[in-house]
């Protein structure tokens, strides 16, 4: 299973069958901060992903100190 | 294929999204209801304009700005944009390119300023020559750009895609140093007064997860990547924190900043040096100022007499890469 992340901006190949919380938490990646997009839609914490997902894990903190 | 059981507290469709802070899951449509009844909320519970009013929405090319402006168009609303070029690279060339083209697919006015065309420097140069952290150089010119573009634009307000992740992260700041005048002012609408136009934040309900959610969902197109001499500053750290709590504790966030809005705002209400009245004009520019001359000014000044300085000089720890 191929995940894409950014900042910096990198693949990894990731066992499949575990849950998008699950796989955030292998990341050491904190679900407020960021949206995971499977296949181009978005999916919610508890989807469990299949060995041919694309999966994005699109960081969500943004913004300077002003 | 990705399976899931979570279903919309709406419509019981399959979910896109899990919100923890709201103890639910939405699917894509009632993601966007929520998005629109917690903007609708904002606006009118904290009175921060009308439908008549004309509004100036300050945009960067990221997702907040992006997805404040389109909300405000998709409710009927009379907004304009305001673009800043801040000459930090590839990243302003690239975040201009995500504004001008969300402009133009849609019809929308947008005003643009390049800070080194028009005022002879950029944020980098600007760092460099105060010998201040980019951030301060970045955020002060913004705001007396927006300033001065509202009133010469003769906008009714200001808005900008401020969210509660940016409003509750600035008021951990501001609190663990006590600061007072900061706090008085953080504020989701700050009124007309001394020269200064009304600006409003009708984004401060929403975390940035959630307008995240709303460009994906619309389909609009932003500028994924942070800021390179952002990366690693103290308001990152204090989101960072925050989130943690969040992840154990969801919806402390949004208890400590609406609850701050409702109940200790009132008591600072006044405490501000603005509120004091010791403001005069800018001998240059005529802004609002404490001094003689405004701090824009003032910059100017000493940025646009130093070398231009390419902005790998300037990159934080975690812009390095």
């Amino acid at each position: 299973m191929l995940v894409k992340m950014r900042n910096p901006k990198r693949e990894v190949e990731m066992p499949a069958g575990r849950t998008v919380n699950r796989l955030l938490d292998d990341l050491d990646l904190v679900r407020e901060s960021h949206l995971v997009i499977c296949n181009g839609t978005l999916i919610p914490g508890d989807a469990r992903l299949a060995e041919d997902d694309v999966i994005e894990i699109r960081p969500v903190i943004s913004g300077g100190a002003s | 294929m990705a399976v899931s059981g979570s279903k919309c507290r709406a419509c019981k469709a399959p979910a896109v999204i899990d919100l923890p802070r709201h103890n639910a899951n939405f699917c894509a449509e009632h993601l966007l209801q929520l998005c629109r009844r917690q903007m609708a909320k904002a606006i009118d519970d904290y009175s921060m304009f009308g439908p008549d009013d004309r509004i100036l929405v300050a945009v960067s090319g990221g997702k907040d700005s992006l997805a404040v402006w389109d909300m405000l168009i998709e409710a009927g609303y009379q907004a304009d944009g305001f673009y800043v070029g801040l000459g930090i690279g590839d990243y302003s060339e690239e975040s201009g390119t995500y504004v001008r083209a969300f402009a133009e697919e849609r019809g929308l006015h947008l005003v643009t300023v390049d800070l080194r065309e028009d005022y002879g420097y950029d944020v980098p140069t600007a760092a460099r020559a105060t010998k201040r952290v980019p951030c301060s150089a970045c955020g002060m010119s913004k705001r007396h750009l927006f300033d001065k573009a509202a009133i010469d634009g003769g906008y009714d307000v200001v808005v900008t895609g401020h969210n509660l992740d940016d409003e509750a992260a600035v008021l951990l700041g501001n609190v663990l140093h006590w600061d007072v005048d900061y706090l008085a002012r953080q504020l989701p609408v700050l009124e007309a007064a001394n020269g200064f136009p009304r600006k409003a934040k009708p984004l401060v309900r929403l975390t940035e997860r959630e307008t995240a959610a709303w460009c994906l969902i619309r389909g609009i197109d932003y500028l994924v990547e942070e800021c390179p001499i952002a990366a690693g500053n103290r308001h990152l750290h204090h989101k960072d924190v925050l989130n943690a709590i969040e992840k154990e504790s969801p919806s402390t966030k949004s208890a400590f900043y609406l609850n701050f809005i409702d109940n200790m705002a009132p008591l600072l209400a006044g405490q501000t040096a603005a509120a004091q009245g010791e403001l005069r004009h800018c001998e240059r520019c005529g802004a609002p100022t404490t001094g003689e001359v405004c701090a824009f000014c003032r910059l100017v000044a000493t940025a646009g007499a130093h070398e231009p300085v390419p902005v790998e000089l300037v990159l934080g720890k975690r812009g390095r890469r």
